[in-house]
This record gives C-alpha cells, sequence and structure tokens, in this order.
C-alpha cells in the first residue's frame, strides 16, 4: 500500500518535472527542473530495488551533468525571444505525437502482453540483499570487457571536450617556459663602466 | 510494490514528453539536449523495471553503461555547443544552415 502511494507521488511529480523542463521558457529553469526529475527517478529506483544505480543518478547526473548544463546555460548570453518562436506553432503537432506515442506503448503493455508476467508485482527481496555487491560481482567478471570499454568513451569524451573548447588567442600574456630556460647572461645583463663620480 | 506495467507506463509518458520537448523546443540546442537526456531516463526506466521482473541482473548493467555514454554525449554536445556559440554568437538552430543547398 505505502509501496503503491509512494510510487504515484513520485510519479506525478515527475511528469510534472518533465513537463516544467519542456515550457520553462528560461533554459536555467528547465535544467532545475531536469535536477528535480533526475532525483524523483532516483526515488523511483530505489523503489525498484536498484539501489547502486539510483546513488549513481544522483552522483553523476545531478552532480556533474547537469552542473555541466547550468555552467553552458549562465555562460552563454542568449537571445530568448528569437529561440521561443514557434513555440506555439508545433505545439499541437507535438501533444498529438505524445499521445500516440503513449496509446501505442500503453497497448502493448497492457493489451498485447495479457498472458506475460507484466502486470505481476515482483517480491520485495530480504534487507540483507546488496545491490551494489551483485552488481559488482556481474559487472566485474563477465562484462569486464564492455566496463573496459565504458571507461575508454569516458576518456575519449574528456579529450574530445578539452580539445574542442581549448583555443589559442593572439596576444595574450602567456610564460614561453623554453625560451626563459634558454635564456644567456648576455642576453639580458649589460654592464657598463662609467669613472667614479667626484666631488 | 506496484506492477512492473506501472513503470512501463510510466517511461512511455517520459519518453513521449522527451519528444514533445524536441517538438515545442526546436530552436534552442541546449533545450534539445535536456530532452535527449530525459528520453534517455525513460529508457532507463523500462530496462530496470524489466530486469527487476526477470530477476536478470543485466540489465543493471546495461543501464550503468547508458549513463556512462550518456554523460559524454552531454560533455561533447555541450563542447560543440561552445565552440559553436563563440564563432555565430547564436545557438538557434535556423542559424545553423551553412551547410544548405
Amino acid at each position: 500500500m505505502i509501496g503503491h502511494v509512494l510510487f504515484f507521488a513520485l510519479a506525478a511529480v515527475l511528469l510534472s518535472a518533465a513537463i516544467g523542463v519542456i515550457t520553462s521558457r528560461n533554459p536555467v529553469h528547465s535544467a532545475m527542473f531536469l535536477v528535480l526529475a533526475f532525483f524523483i527517478s532516483a526515488g523511483l529506483w530505489l523503489l525498484l530495488e536498484a539501489e547502486f544505480l539510483a546513488i549513481v543518478l544522483v552522483l553523476v547526473y545531478v552532480g556533474a551533468v547537469m552542473v555541466l548544463f547550468l555552467f553552458v546555460v549562465m555562460m552563454l548570453d542568449l537571445n530568448l525571444t528569437r529561440l521561443r518562436e514557434g513555440f506555439a506553432r508545433y505545439a499541437p503537432l507535438g501533444v498529438v505525437l505524445s499521445l500516440v506515442i503513449v496509446a501505442l506503448l500503453a497497448n502493448v503493455f497492457w493489451f498485447r502482453a495479457q498472458d506475460t508476467p507484466l502486470m505481476v508485482t515482483p517480491e520485495l527481496r530480504s534487507a540483507d540483499v546488496s545491490n551494489t555487491r551483485e552488481l559488482g560481482s556481474v559487472l566485474y567478471t563477465e562484462h569486464v570487457y564492455a566496463f573496459e570499454l565504458a571507461a575508454v568513451i569516458l576518456l575519449v569524451a574528456i579529450v574530445a571536450a578539452i580539445t574542442l573548447t581549448m583555443r589559442r588567442r593572439p596576444g595574450l600574456k602567456v610564460q614561453d617556459v623554453a625560451k626563459q630556460v634558454a635564456v644567456r647572461r648576455e642576453d639580458r645583463v649589460r654592464v657598463v663602466k662609467m669613472d667614479a663620480e667626484k666631488e | 510494490m506496484v506492477p512492473v506495467s506501472y513503470y512501463l507506463l510510466l517511461a512511455a509518458a517520459l519518453f513521449a514528453l522527451g519528444v514533445t520537448g524536441i517538438f515545442l523546443n526546436r530552436k534552442n540546442v541546449i533545450i534539445l539536449l535536456m530532452c535527449i537526456e530525459l528520453m534517455l531516463l525513460a529508457v532507463n526506466f523500462n530496462f530496470i523495471a524489466f530486469s527487476r521482473m526477470l530477476e536478470d541482473l543485466v540489465g543493471q548493467v546495461f543501464v550503468f553503461f547508458i549513463l556512462t555514454v550518456a554523460a559524454a554525449e552531454a560533455a561533447i554536445g555541450l563542447a560543440i555547443l561552445v565552440v559553436l556559440f563563440r564563432s555565430r554568437r547564436s545557438i538557434n538552430v535556423d542559424d545553423l544552415d551553412t551547410l544548405k543547398g
């Protein structure tokens, strides 16, 4: 019973947050709504007993990806009125399309899949089952190559993001260490001979 | 616990909202990226619900990899966006028609 209440409350907030993401006037508000959606999703994943992924969602998405989004949104100087052009014109098409998608998927879940165990309520697992331990024991044995590949993808992402955004600006005052090291005394010091001053 | 199909329907609604967002905010590349994140989240919901239903952890491992790839995608997408804004002073999709014939 309490599971039902929690699910419907979280689901309502999640869908409202998603609507907020796509209808906000200000991209900063959209990003904050998306943060809320990720938090609520983490709660729903906890209800599904996927504890590790719930924590990872909060750490990686809320902690890293959304902060990146907010940085970029605030760094860019956007002309919001131009970006909102055509919002109302395409709204009916978008609403119709989303209703069609929901209807098709609900048809599959509820009418085509009556004899599959989709309506089954999974049993709650006992409290001493560790989702993280189970996941780790699968991840580092059966899926270890995929895991390494994921690490390489992250490395590629780091290199790509840095090389894309790094720029050399002309006229910037920076140190040239090689020049500094290669300098000789004769280049810098000039010994001037002069007579001693007399009263 | 609620039946798995409730989660699937919630994920379907979330995915549909992501698609709707792409239609509504056709001009703003940042919101388009956020809508893609919403759709990926909906897909992850499906994976986790089915993983729970079938008592098979591979679904959760797959969500792990989707999260990795989505984080990389967001980082590179935003980097491209920043470079684009530097050269065009705009992120409007309509301004990005240089290759149009």
